[in-house]
């Protein structure tokens, strides 16, 4: 509904980021640094670990538990999730209200887990197939 | 000494010859020891006359009570009590209660309190409870919150009773997000002014020489009445300037005396409520309205954003009736009901993209101008940046600029507008809209009509954007604030609903998935983002909605209601039929994001935002806290398929006149 006072600082540009699609929130990433250039297309990863971290790690706080995203505060990160050398870009320095996770804090290999995780997430359902959203 | 009245100690001042100190005494004021000499004469009349049904029968000392330890027998110096002296039928109570009634007010909202002892009984008693009616709560925050809701859904205040001192220390942060909000709240605090006259102990702790200081800087206006004559200019005063835009609220404070004491027959012969006539809300300078239609209509890309622009449904009416003349976007902010959410000109959820390619934009009552079109990043460098293009053109309307405090920062970053009218934006847009049909010419409707056509499909694609993102997660649990959002719409749409508040922050999933088209159907919210709004607010405004039949709804936040649960005794007590759906994520969600942050920031502990911000170990029992205080309650509930039977059961008892809650763990937003 209606933008809460209390947030505004995370809200007012964070709206920004839930409008825009992972696609165009990539497209304002910063050009890759030499070691996200280094990394592998996709990784392997844990998703059953990364989905614990995504939770410890607080990632769930604004995309919610099931990456699915919200409005008010960050954009959906799954089941397809952006090129893992952007996503990696992007959670190392972001450019918009996200904060910024860096290596002392959360490895490349956590972060693979977490990326594993988001690939795993299901698909939903054809929303015309859910009579409540028709 | 709460047994004690103010009439044991008038007599027992007599004895004392304390009487005879007239030098405070002014005509018809309401000087304590006049009241003494004067109640005896009062007293004296009414001994042969006719006693009013339900007012109090005269006692003796003994019979008419007073501590268990006062003494049988007066003491030699007391005088023999009369039992003129002693009692009295018309106390200044009275009046004050003929004041409220002229002024319209249905409710009165309080927890009980001895500094307004005497009003309270007028309007139990003499009043006979109705008109305003006395609504017991838990709590001054929620007496106030309460008054928030209703006045607007009601468009007029209701009134609140506070003890001067503790009472409205309780209140404050609730009249804070009101006078934020914009909205009347009509504030009555009791107090003792006489200090020869308190009772030793309690009563000097409450009481005190300036209650409104404590206030004044988030109210509109406050008066001490002096004499009942005076109580009444100021109760009409205080209405009439409570109901001008922008409109606050107001307190009026009430002397002890001034309810308790008896009116004396040349008060008497002043009292007199003064006619109500309210102002008329101020319209925007006609040579501001003239130019303001010529951008719009000249503009290639126009937008109107609204906050808490429509203060009655006439507001969202001629609203609509702007766009459709421009056929121009509505961002709608929420701050009241301005847009209906399915009309084809809502671009509400394109906001920010609308407002970078606008040349021309109309705030109507914004409370942020600033923030709509600037940027802010929260990182370890604060930065901003204008979003809008250059040459953009900006044009404000809003009361705000009519009245500004400068203590309190509700008023945000200074907005470098191009036009800005001081005036009530509801007023003005009947000007501003006969001025743009004037200046459209058959070219600029023809254009007009092209966006209007590509506005619609941007609104329905919108919508159809929603609901493939509400799939997401649909399944999950915790249950996600899409599939509550739809669960609950799926029940209320064929009622006749209004969505009366919303704590916590479901992701605005209401707003993107609901059809709302009536005024009453949302409410804004807090003002002031002090935690605690919500169920008060929603309790109000659902007594509010009750003569009408409507059906209340709310999505209610577990730190939200933690605050004052006891509202929902009230609303057991009262008989106020409410819907609400616990957005329970059990947390204050925005303080771990807050700490999540600052983690983050500092490169250290991002696994500890949890300490100090969640509301786990235990996990609070909602709905067992509910059903202690008499409410319909249900949960938690975790499974998504749970939920749509449980909204239909919990719909039965609201229908029955009962509130009901559903205790639902929710994802985070």
């Amino acid at each position: 509904m209606r933008k809460h006072a209390v947030v505004a600082t995370l809200l007012i540009a964070g709206m920004a980021v839930g409008a825009r699609t992972a696609a165009q929130t990539t497209a304002q990433a910063p050009a890759p640094t030499a070691a996200a250039q280094a990394a592998p297309a996709v990784p392997p990863g844990n998703a059953v670990n990364g989905r614990k971290l995504f939770v410890s790690f607080g990632c769930y706080q604004c995309h919610g538990y099931e990456a699915q995203g919200s409005s008010a505060t960050g954009p959906r990160l799954g089941p397809r999730p952006i090129p893992f050398a952007n996503f990696l870009r992007y959670v190392r320095r972001p450019t918009n209200q996200m904060p910024p996770f860096t290596a002392k804090v959360m490895s490349d290999a956590e972060l693979a887990d977490v990326y594993a995780f988001l690939r795993s997430l299901p698909v939903p359902a054809d929303v015309a197939s859910i009579p409540l959203l028709k | 000494m709460d047994a004690l009245s103010y009439a044991d100690l008038s007599a027992e001042g007599v004895a004392e010859g304390r009487g005879k100190d007239t030098t405070m005494a002014k005509q018809g004021s309401v000087d304590r020891r006049n009241f003494l000499k004067s109640a005896a004469v009062t007293g004296a009349a009414l001994v042969g006359g006719a006693t009013p049904a339900g007012a109090q029968t005269p006692a003796s000392p003994q019979a008419a009570g007073g501590p268990a330890t006062a003494p049988v027998a007066p003491r030699e110096a007391d005088p023999v009590a009369d039992l003129e002296v002693i009692t009295t039928d018309r106390p200044g109570g009275d009046f004050m209660v003929d004041a409220l009634k002229a002024l319209n007010f249905e409710y009165i909202a309080a927890n009980p309190g001895s500094s307004f002892r005497g009003i309270h009984e007028s309007i139990i008693n003499y009043g006979g409870n109705t008109a305003p009616e006395f609504i017991t709560c838990c709590h001054e925050e929620s007496s106030v919150a309460m008054a928030h809701g209703y006045a607007k859904v009601e468009g007029k205040p209701m009134a609140v009773l506070v003890h001067g001192t503790v009472g409205l220390q309780h209140a404050a942060m609730a009249i804070y997000n009101a006078y934020c909000d914009r909205t009347p709240v009509y504030l009555l605090a009791g107090n003792s002014l006489d200090a020869t006259m308190r009772r030793p102990g309690v009563e000097w702790a409450h009481s005190v020489q300036d209650a409104a200081a404590m206030v004044r800087d988030y109210i509109k206006w406050d008066d001490l009445p002096f004499s009942l004559p005076h109580f009444a200019e100021s109760a009409v005063r205080a209405y009439k300037i409570a109901m001008t835009p922008p409109m606050m609220p107001v307190l009026v404070v009430l002397d002890g005396g001034l309810q308790e004491d008896p009116i004396t027959p040349e008060v008497q012969a002043r009292l007199r409520v003064p006619k109500l006539t309210l102002t008329s809300p101020p319209q925007g300078d006609s040579g501001a309205v003239a130019e303001t239609a010529r951008l719009l209509v000249n503009a290639q890309n126009p937008v109107i954003v609204a906050d808490r622009a429509a203060r009655t449904p006439a507001g969202m009416a001629r609203l609509i009736e702007l766009a459709e003349t421009l056929q121009a976007p509505v961002i709608d902010q929420g701050g009241r009901m301005n847009f209906p959410t399915r009309h084809p000109l809502n671009q509400s959820g394109s906001g920010r993209q609308l407002i970078a390619n606008a040349d021309v934009i109309l705030g109507l009552e914004l409370t942020d101008f600033w923030g709509t079109v600037d940027a802010f990043r929260d990182s370890l460098v604060r930065s901003s940046r204008s979003i809008v293009k250059p040459g953009t053109k900006l044009v404000s309307i809003t009361s705000g600029d009519l009245y500004t405090k400068g203590n309190y920062q509700d008023f945000q970053r200074y907005p470098e507008v191009d036009i800005a009218m001081a005036a009530d934006a509801e007023a003005t847009l009947p000007a501003l809209i006969e001025a743009c049909k004037r200046a459209i010419t058959a070219d600029r409707r023809r254009l007009f009509d092209e966006r209007g056509k590509k506005l619609a499909e941007a609104n329905l694609a919108a919508l159809e954007r929603a609901r493939a993102e509400a799939a997401y997660a649909w399944d999950a649990s915790p249950i996600s604030t899409a599939r509550m959002s739809a669960e609950l719409w799926a029940q209320i749409k064929n009622e006749d609903w209004a969505y009366v508040s919303e704590s916590g922050n479901p992701s605005g999933w209401p707003m993107r998935l609901w059809d709302f088209s009536k005024h009453y159907q949302w409410i804004g919210d807090s003002g002031g983002a002090g935690v605690g709004y919500g169920a008060p607010a929603a309790v109000g405004a659902a007594l509010a909605n009750k003569k009408h039949g409507r059906l209340s709804v709310t999505i209610q936040g577990d730190g939200d209601f933690m605050y004052a649960p006891g509202v929902w005794w009230t609303a057991a007590h009262h008989r106020i039929p409410l819907l609400a759906l616990m957005h329970n994520n059990r947390a204050y969600h925005q303080e771990v994001m807050h700490l999540q942050r600052m983690s983050a920031r500092h490169t250290r502990g991002i696994t500890r935002a949890h300490i100090g911000t969640t509301i786990e170990d235990p996990n609070i029992d909602f709905a067992k806290i509910a059903q202690g205080m008499g409410v319909h309650a249900q949960g938690p509930i975790t499974n998504p398929a749970d939920l749509g039977p449980a909204i239909k059961r919990a719909i039965e008892a609201v229908k029955r006149g009962e509130p009901s809650l559903i205790d639902v763990v929710t994802q985070p937003r």
